[in-house]
């Protein structure tokens, strides 16, 4: 039995990797924001993992706070507490550019453009060597979507 | 098969030769299969059973007035007379060809309970149901005001008998409970159920997906009106399956769909129907899959469900105290009498990450809410692992999976 030929031999330190399971141990961000001026609710219906999203924007279009709460395995929250670090303090306009280039980055093949713009995140590259895991990795960022479209329910 | 047959113990290296794909690796280790309660492996009995027909034998049933085509109606109809000779059934016409245990308690919501269940009356079901024995039950009660109601069950995962025998009215039309829980292992006492729904009333439903892999099943002796089974669970293909039903109910019941093969004479002002099996078996049918249930079903009789059922213990009694051992482990579902399955939780690690790690270590369990939504919210999970085990498994593979959460845990320090 094999992979599929374009994905990369499996490794489970390129999947588990300190940073990743130090936000799953102590998640940041992890808190109900009281009448958020944004939200949504992330469901991952085949594994059960979900998420409830939470932001507050400065008339600006800054975020000036975010928080997440919900239950998950160690990658979907790891993604969802690392997402919430890199989100604080940028513009809508900048959150959306990382955000499609994340997931352009986890999705498809050979992207290096959005290689550049995604920083950190680089480090859920070992997760695409796991390809029913990389849902975990984008649920939170779907829901980001969500909740800046003023969606505020999601099913995958 | 003489008794002295039936009192050895299993050859379980034999039986393995038997599973081709147990030989297989996965991630680089020799494939663990512990993933039976979801869909069970083939021997090669049936592999080449399917593999022949399609090769030598193949044609329509039922139709055709040529040779191979007749050839291919008798074979199924063998099949079907097996099927009925593994659960004991009285007649033939009994046993229904259908897609899966999920299709047959569709049929059964469409032929019986529609027809014959009015606004107001009552359906039992239980806590520890598998999503295709709630759903299809659910849809009907909205939709013809029938009301639903849930036997709880207990902390060890048993049913509450005595709640279940609070809930048992005159009202109650119908009460539709698992012989087996996927989620838990719990066996219930079916015989039991169905003499007090029968007291009071009420026609039973009993969703064999799991029971008819691992206990002998005997349908006059349960006394049941229904039970259902899945060939992919017990070792036979997919899309085939088997609703048995009293002759009497089957008569009286609605055909579920209409279409070819189940008529007796259609004119475009009335149709009469085919006499039972055939009223429920619209369509061409599954014919190779009909054909491959039956060396399954060959292989399980053949091994004897009293051969099988001691060997499946002394696994799950291996497997329940080696976990019981693992610091951070914790088994759901401890009923006394349990099929067996290990359902677990490992402190706070998510089972999607303890599946993914053994996975790497060649090991396949399931993680989720296995299609039980309701019971894993009873223990106030979101989700488990399990171990599921068949009669092709073995000590020296618990040990594995037992490594394999201890690698589990290392990663999660
Ligand atoms: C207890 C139980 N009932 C019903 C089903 C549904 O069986 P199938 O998917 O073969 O129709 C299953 C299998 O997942 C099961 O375990």
């Amino acid at each position: 039995m094999s992979q599929p030929s374009n994905v990369p031999e499996p490794q489970l330190d390129h999947l588990y990797q300190e940073v990743i399971l130090d936000h799953n141990k102590k998640p940041r961000n992890y808190k109900v924001i009281p009448q958020p001026q944004l939200h949504s609710h992330g469901l991952n219906t085949l594994c059960g993992d979900e998420y409830f999203l939470f932001l507050n924007t400065s008339p600006e279009g800054k975020v000036t706070d975010i928080g997440f709460q919900g239950s998950g395995c160690a990658i979907s929250k790891a993604s969802a507490s690392i997402m919430t670090t890199l989100v604080k303090d940028k513009t809508i306009e900048e959150v959306k550019i990382l955000k499609d280039s994340f997931l352009d980055f986890m999705l498809k093949d050979g992207i290096t453009a959005s290689k550049e713009k995604i920083g950190r995140l680089k480090m859920f590259e070992g997760v695409k060597e796991f390809p029913v895991r990389v849902k975990c990795a984008t649920l939170i960022w779907r829901t980001l979507e969500d909740a800046l479209n003023n969606i505020h329910e999601r099913k995958e | 098969m003489t008794n002295k047959i039936k009192t050895q113990t299993l050859d379980i290296n034999k039986i393995r030769e038997d599973f081709p794909v147990l030989a297989e690796s996965m991630n680089r280790h020799p494939l663990v299969y512990l993933d039976n309660a979801a869909t069970s492996q083939k021997p090669k009995s049936v592999i080449n059973r399917m593999h022949d027909f399609y090769s030598k034998q193949y044609a329509t049933v039922h139709r055709g007035v040529y040779t191979l085509s007749q050839n291919s109606t008798w074979e199924c109809d063998l099949v079907r007379n097996k099927c009925r000779e593994f659960l004991n059934a009285r007649d033939t016409s009994e046993i229904i060809f259908v897609r899966g245990t999920t299709e047959a308690i569709n049929l059964a919501a469409f032929g019986y309970v529609r027809k014959f269940l009015k606004a107001g009356d009552e359906i039992i079901i239980s806590e520890m149901e598998h999503h295709a024995n709630i759903v299809p039950w659910q849809l009907l009660s909205q939709e013809k005001g029938f009301k639903l109601k849930v036997v709880p069950v207990s902390d060890d995962g048993e049913l509450l008998m005595d709640a279940y025998q609070k809930l048992l009215t005159e009202k109650t039309k119908l009460v539709a409970i698992t012989h087996i829980s996927n989620a838990l292992g719990t066996v219930n006492p079916i015989k039991q159920i169905t003499h007090l729904a029968h007291q009071a009333g009420a026609k039973v439903f009993i969703d064999g997906a799991q029971g008819a892999v691992h206990l002998k099943v005997d349908v006059q002796d349960i006394g049941c009106d229904f039970y259902a089974f899945s060939g992919h669970k017990i070792y036979g293909p997919t899309g085939i399956g088997v609703l048995y039903a009293k002759r009497e109910l089957l008569e009286a019941m609605d055909p579920y769909q209409g279409g070819g093969e189940m008529i007796e004479l259609v004119t475009f002002e009335k149709t009469t129907f085919a006499k039972p099996p055939l009223k429920f078996e619209a369509g061409t049918p599954a014919i190779v899959e009909t054909i491959g249930l039956g060396p399954a079903l060959d292989y399980v009789m053949t091994l004897g469900f009293d051969r099988i059922e001691a060997y499946e213990q002394s696994l799950l009694k291996y497997a329940t105290e080696k976990m019981s051992q693992i610091e951070g482990l914790t088994i759901i579902g401890r009923a006394k009498q349990k099929d067996a399955l290990v359902s677990f939780t490992l402190k706070d690690i998510h089972p999607h990450d303890i599946g993914t790690i053994l996975d790497q270590e060649g090991i396949a369990i399931r993680t989720g809410h296995h299609c039980a939504q309701p019971i894993m919210r009873r223990f106030g999970l979101p989700a488990t692992a399990r171990a599921s085990f068949a009669f092709y498994n073995t000590k020296e593979e618990i040990d594995k999976l037992v490594a394999g959460i201890e690698k589990v845990k290392e990663v999660f320090a």
